[in-house]
């Protein structure tokens, strides 16, 4: 269906998407899926590069499961993000031609890896290029939670900002604070080295083994789960989502926690459990909570979560900066066409 | 009146108010009043002190400026917050005894210090009012500087477009681009008028990666602007160059109105608009039409003209535009720490010593 005019013509009917790729050089050109509206710096560098024909979805909403599995047939790569499940079922409707899966993310548990290495499929991600666009957005979520920006405005919206005084919407101060780090990667060192000239009195961590190196970086200390919860003033979690670490801030966790602390979760949804973090904030056992990531996302507007003054929830705008999207996207075109020509890719996540 | 057991009684009598100081030596201890329910640790203090009799407007809202002129009659000190105008009319009111007045801010545009500074010719005696003024700078330059970094960042970032849309049904799935905000990292942060509280936000900022800080004041101020590596460049410059511009400076006749038409039409496109220090410094009108016309990305306002800003007022539309209720200091440590330290400016300055912290008029 590829070679031939006639499938062209029909192909360039089928909306939303775009195929590039000169028709006389077509059977040699690699074929690539683009399961979305990237960012242009990344379709810019896909265009000039002349290395692949590529189709589009090009739309800002995802590529329905149905038109995904079509479309990746026979591809040799795929340009995804983490809306879409790169599992056994569709690395199979792909069939053999594929080499290369190149994720728009940092995150990669919507990738089946077993899958992916069995296959022999090499992936391409995209860490460190969206780490400060994160760590800034993890502080900003924590001082809008700790010192309680939310209700703030909307108390000056609406009327309750009556004439100064003293101890209203009095917050909680990063001077002199502990601030715990759960997972201790890239990320994690970044916030850390965000928060310190607050005057931050001490930084401890924890995570599967210690991670010297990085730890040094940010003078923090090593200690188990339990000291983390206990004397954390702040708590941030920067872990990825693994089967180890999914459900890790329970009930076990929170009830261990300060009166006075603020939760931060910037990682991933499933490292949380909400029903137990709901009853942790409702009932005073922690101070507040800030969460960019949570089960599911989009988090339906019934969710209890929103009825608490003391949680403050994003839409999962971590890396949402102009300079670090189109970042992402030149990024992931990149590994995506280094893989192609079965180069080094700029990053490769070791399966 | 102050030595009378009826008076005392019907001192007591009149709500809300609290009396201290032991009959006996009523006559001899200085008499001090508190314009507001101050936190705990200032209360605690005047009171443990043993050294002044003191009535307290014990209330979380500010005291009638009525009941205000009639209690600070011949009082040795005043105790005051923000709200009251310490000016020419109370100062005659409150009379000669008058010593020291010391409020719970590290602002003093409430405070007319010409008034408080100056000479009297009363009868053939001269008065030197002379009152000695106390009040709370650094104590509160953490809260500040920590407040006025998360309403840069709740700006720059969108957060409160963000929770909204998350809260009534705007969040899909992810989108590549939607709610992008503009990133700290390799910006140019100015800041108009260099003090603590300025060098505090930039100490802040320096992680993020900001590529370059530049400042502009009365003068330079090298000392400081040595901490945080910043240049000194006119407020054009300013405008000009700056990413993000946060204004730090005192509210004075000078920096009355400074940000307006002439400053925001020379900003960036991308620029992100701070202002924690007074909101007089800020042409509102002018400041409404650069934001809603996007000759700047957006601002954020911790102070106001008024205070409250009226729910009315356009700046709420605009979403692009985040406005707090004069927050800044407000964190449990540093209310206390201000109020400790306002009680202590007042005990010494009543016992004729230096101050923790006196302003110089």
């Amino acid at each position: 269906m590829w070679c031939s005019r006639t499938a062209l013509g029909r192909l360039q009917r089928i909306a939303p998407c775009t195929v590039t790729g000169h028709h006389r050089a077509m059977s040699a050109l690699p074929k690539v899926y683009v399961t979305r509206r990237i960012p242009p710096d990344g379709l810019d560098i896909l265009r000039k590069s002349g290395q692949v024909q590529f189709e589009l979805w090009d739309s800002d909403d995802p590529v329905p499961r149905v038109e995904l599995l079509n479309k990746v047939k026979g591809c040799d790569g795929i340009l995804c993000v983490l809306t879409e499940k790169i599992d056994a079922q569709l690395l199979d409707v792909a069939g053999p031609n594929l080499k290369v899966l190149s994720t728009m993310s940092v995150g990669y548990d919507h990738l089946s890896l077993e899958e992916l290495k069995k296959r022999g499929i090499r992936v391409g991600y995209t860490p460190e290029v969206l780490t400060d666009a994160v760590a800034e957005l993890t502080v900003a979520l924590l001082l809008a939670t700790s010192r309680r920006l939310i209700e703030a405005t909307h108390e000056a919206k609406t009327g309750g900002w009556g004439t100064w005084r003293t101890m209203w919407l009095c917050g909680h101060e990063l001077a002199n604070s502990t601030v715990g780090i759960l997972g201790l990667g890239r990320i994690g060192v970044a916030i850390a080295e965000r928060l310190k000239p607050f005057k931050v009195k001490k930084f401890i961590y924890t995570d599967v083994e210690p991670r010297t190196e990085l730890a040094n970086m940010i003078n923090a200390e090593y200690v188990s789960l339990d000291e983390l919860a206990k004397q954390s003033d702040f708590l941030a979690i920067c872990c990825a989502l693994t089967p180890e670490t999914h459900g890790i801030c329970n009930w076990n966790l929170f009830s261990k926690m300060k009166k006075n602390a603020i939760f931060i979760n910037t990682s991933r949804g499933g490292v949380v459990n909400q029903e137990d973090l709901y009853e942790a904030l409702s009932t005073g056992l922690i101070a507040g909570a800030g969460l960019d990531v949570t089960t599911p996302e989009p988090l339906p507007t019934h969710h209890p979560l929103y009825t608490l003054k003391n949680c403050v929830i994003l839409p999962h705008i971590a890396s949402a900066s102009y300079t670090t999207r189109n970042a992402m996207s030149a990024l992931a075109a990149n590994n995506l066409l280094a893989g192609l020509r079965g180069e080094a890719m700029p990053k490769e996540l070791k399966l």
